[in-house]
């Protein structure tokens, strides 16, 4: 069982995405994270999504992904190099000495603290999903009020693209 | 340029698209398109008497003539009841445009009168939906629908139309597109010619052949280039369910139906081959029987025009996608290359001791040498009502069914030599199909035999049709067998829950067929012995112009034989009678 990035490039019309989102639930397959948006040619939206599952499993979903008619092509980017990211906002509480030490996580992380009030942070980092939940058990559970995460959006390395 | 409504352009399309019946019924939100069809189509329109009747009848038309079949329901409950029939036209990949009228654009979400989200609702049932929002859109939509439903791996396509969309003082220009092209949709054309050749010396080199041919060899047109790879190759041939017809079933090559109630040599010659050529067809649990257990010897090439069909839920050693018609042709002509490069190669006698094999499975179980059913009972067997059927229309007959023991008689005991002749729900199992995918072949081809299998169980889940019948004149042949009994229910619960008839018996509640059938102003006729049967049944073909209800009582305690023993079992593990097993 692995973790799998599929990015998707589809038609930008209404319904596209409920029939992906919908052929997930259908079919009993997973989806982890979901991030879509509109692309350069705004007649195209990509979709990315993280799925677990064996190679059968990942096999079918890309092949009935493929049989949709909105989706115009996609690609399993964990199959080769990417890059993968995700962005993450957080609210901690942040009091007294805390403030300091958040302040210096967040410079680990290379991430930025947002919005600041008097006793709250707002702190956005971006990387690898597994860098973002680093961060969060760096912080501590008990100083985090809210997270928001985009979901893994990721891209190729080197010439390889994603286009029509 | 010509300026039309939505209504009118509907109209038009489906004069353009060469449509030849549309099957629906009226309702608010489609009161427009029928004033624009009242008005000007040449297309005739059969009014149904329940949607799903409509989406059956569809589907009958499209599975005998290969061409898509056309709805038209209203919004709401007319969308609804089309879900049915176009869940079984899904499943079986048949070709479909279904047009649902839709509340006002402006009172989309707000829970109006007669609204549904139908293409939320039939989202996981069809191969693609259009929601029109606006009225300048409908011919190329329409277009597209025809163009993605019979292409590729076929399947029904859902239009959605508002009702203000269709106002007839709403005109646009209407421009009736020749041919359409979806960027994101391109089916296969051509088999890859690296996996044909793979597959060319598989097969050269097998010494258990088996093809296994399903409904895409029908649904793909390719019965033809079936039969000349087959003969040539001197392999035998079974057919699922779906695929019957597409070889002949009075060649000797061929071996019946496979799976859950397949022929005995059909299954075993599948369980001990070495090579299985699997074409059009998806190895679905009905054929399989346990996944694991599944033919252990073989190497597996399937073909499919689908690539998800392919290796779903067993896995191929040679995997081809491509339409089913080109790539046995290529296989074909790369088998006969191969052989004349290398004169060493197995020719067709090579398979002799596999024949004999073959043979001594058939002369043991087969089903069509002699009799298997039980003749000491005073009863008609449902399985001679279907050997008098297949005698009296000499096998040519179009043939629907419903779901149950008489749908499982009818592929075991009628032999189609033709495809597009057995018509039935073979991926959903929908009870009620039987009746109007009738009405859809009997339309498409007035001057054909066109019967309808079917128990007093289906028939009166769409029942209502017969007045459709009287209204149209449509003379289809009703062959019922009446047992009493849910019959295929009450096989599961003799076999399986100690005979105990959990809502599977009808008592004396069932109405009187003949006279029901006289009520709708066609023709019963009631056979209780066997020494009738045949003489009835001939009247009833005889009459052309009448639709016959032939009410045929039968042994009410007959169960379906093979039968795979299941769960745990392979192919190979059936039931051949009530007492005796492999």
């Amino acid at each position: 069982m692995m973790r799998h990035i599929i990015s998707v490039l589809m038609e930008n019309e209404p319904g596209a995405l409920s029939r992906v989102v919908g052929l997930f639930s259908q079919r009993g397959y997973n989806i982890e994270t979901l991030n879509v948006a509109p692309t350069e040619d705004p007649t195209l939206s990509r979709l990315t999504l993280t799925t677990i599952g064996d190679d059968h499993k990942i096999e079918q979903i890309t092949k009935h992904l493929n049989r949709l008619i909105d989706v115009v092509k996609l690609v399993d980017l964990s199959e080769g190099s990417h890059i993968e990211r995700e962005l993450m906002l957080v609210k901690v509480r942040a009091t007294g000495a805390q403030r300091a030490e958040i302040k210096r996580c967040t410079d680990i992380f290379r991430g930025q603290i947002v919005d600041v009030g008097p006793s709250v942070y707002t702190i956005q980092v971006t990387g690898a999903a597994d860098k973002l939940d680093s961060f969060l058990e760096a912080v501590g559970e008990a100083a985090i009020m809210e997270v928001v995460r985009s979901g893994v959006s990721g891209i190729a390395r080197g010439e390889k693209i994603l286009s029509l | 340029m010509e300026l039309l409504s939505g209504g009118e352009m509907i109209a038009r399309a489906m004069e353009d698209e060469g449509v030849e019946f549309i099957f629906g019924y009226p309702g608010g939100a489609v009161l427009h398109i029928y004033d624009a069809l009242f008005k000007s189509c040449k297309v005739p329109h059969i009014l149904v008497r329940h949607e799903q009747a409509a989406t059956h009848a569809a589907d009958g038309y499209a599975r005998a003539t290969g061409k898509p079949g056309v709805v038209l329901v209203t919004s709401g409950p007319g969308a609804t009841n089309a879900i049915t029939g176009i869940a079984t036209a899904y499943m079986d990949s048949i070709p479909m445009v279904v047009l649902s009228g839709q509340v006002m654009s402006h009172l989309i979400g707000e829970d109006a009168f007669q609204e549904t989200d139908m293409l939320g609702i039939s989202r996981p049932i069809v191969k693609h939906s259009f929601q029109v929002s606006r009225t300048e859109d409908i011919p190329e939509i329409i277009k597209k629908a025809f163009y993605i439903a019979s292409s590729g791996r076929p399947g029904p396509v859902v239009i959605d139309l508002p009702k203000d969309l269709t106002n007839p003082h709403d005109k646009f220009e209407y421009n009736y597109p020749k041919k359409v092209k979806l960027r994101s949709y391109t089916p296969a054309a051509r088999g890859h010619s690296g996996q044909i050749k793979k597959a060319a010396s598989l097969l050269l080199g097998a010494k258990r052949p088996v093809i296994y041919a399903g409904g895409g060899v029908v649904q793909g047109n390719a019965s033809e280039q079936l039969r000349v790879l087959a003969r040539e190759l001197n392999f035998p041939v079974t057919h699922t369910l779906m695929g019957l017809g597409a070889y002949p079933a009075s060649d000797r090559q061929f071996l019946g139906m496979l799976g859950m109630h397949g022929f005995y040599e059909a299954n075993n010659a599948m369980h001990h081959s070495d090579v299985i050529l699997a074409v059009g067809a998806r190895f679905d649990d009905r054929v399989t029987n346990t996944c694991g257990k599944f033919c252990p010897g073989a190497k597996i090439v399937h073909i499919d025009i689908d690539p998800a069909a392919i290796s779903k839920t067993i896995a191929a050693d040679v995997p081809i996608v491509g339409p089913v018609d080109s790539v046995l042709v290529d296989l074909l002509a790369v088998i006969r290359e191969m052989r004349e490069a290398d004169s060493s190669l197995p020719d067709a006698s090579s398979l002799k001791h596999w024949w004999s094999q073959i043979d001594e499975w058939r002369d043991a179980h087969g089903l069509w040498v002699k009799p298997r059913y039980d003749l000491s009972t005073p009863f008609i067997k449902p399985q001679q009502v279907i050997e008098t059927l297949c005698k009296v229309t000499h096998g040519k007959a179009y043939v629907s069914s419903d779901v149950g023991q008489h749908q499982m008689f009818a592929a075991q005991y009628y032999k189609f030599d033709e495809p597009r002749r057995w018509l039935n729900s073979g991926g959903l199992g929908t009870m009620g199909f039987g009746l109007p995918a009738a009405m859809g072949a009997k339309l498409a081809f007035p001057d054909a035999d066109v019967a309808c299998v079917t128990g007093e169980g289906s028939i009166q889940m769409n029942i209502q049709e017969l007045s459709t019948c009287a209204q149209y004149n449509i003379p289809v042949k009703i062959i019922s067998l009446y047992n009493g009994y849910l019959g295929m229910v009450k096989q599961w619960q003799d076999m399986q829950y100690e005979g105990r008839y959990s809502e599977s018996v009808y008592e004396n509640s069932l109405p009187d067929f003949v006279k029901l059938t006289e009520a709708y102003g066609h023709v019963g006729i009631k056979v209780t012995q066997l020494s009738d049967l045949e003489e009835a049944m001939k009247e009833a073909f005889a009459r052309k112009n009448d639709l016959v209800f032939m009410d045929i009582h039968v042994d009410p305690h007959e169960h379906v034989y093979p039968m795979h023993i299941a769960p745990n079992g392979s192919m190979r593990d059936m039931w051949l009678s009530k007492t005796e097993r492999t």
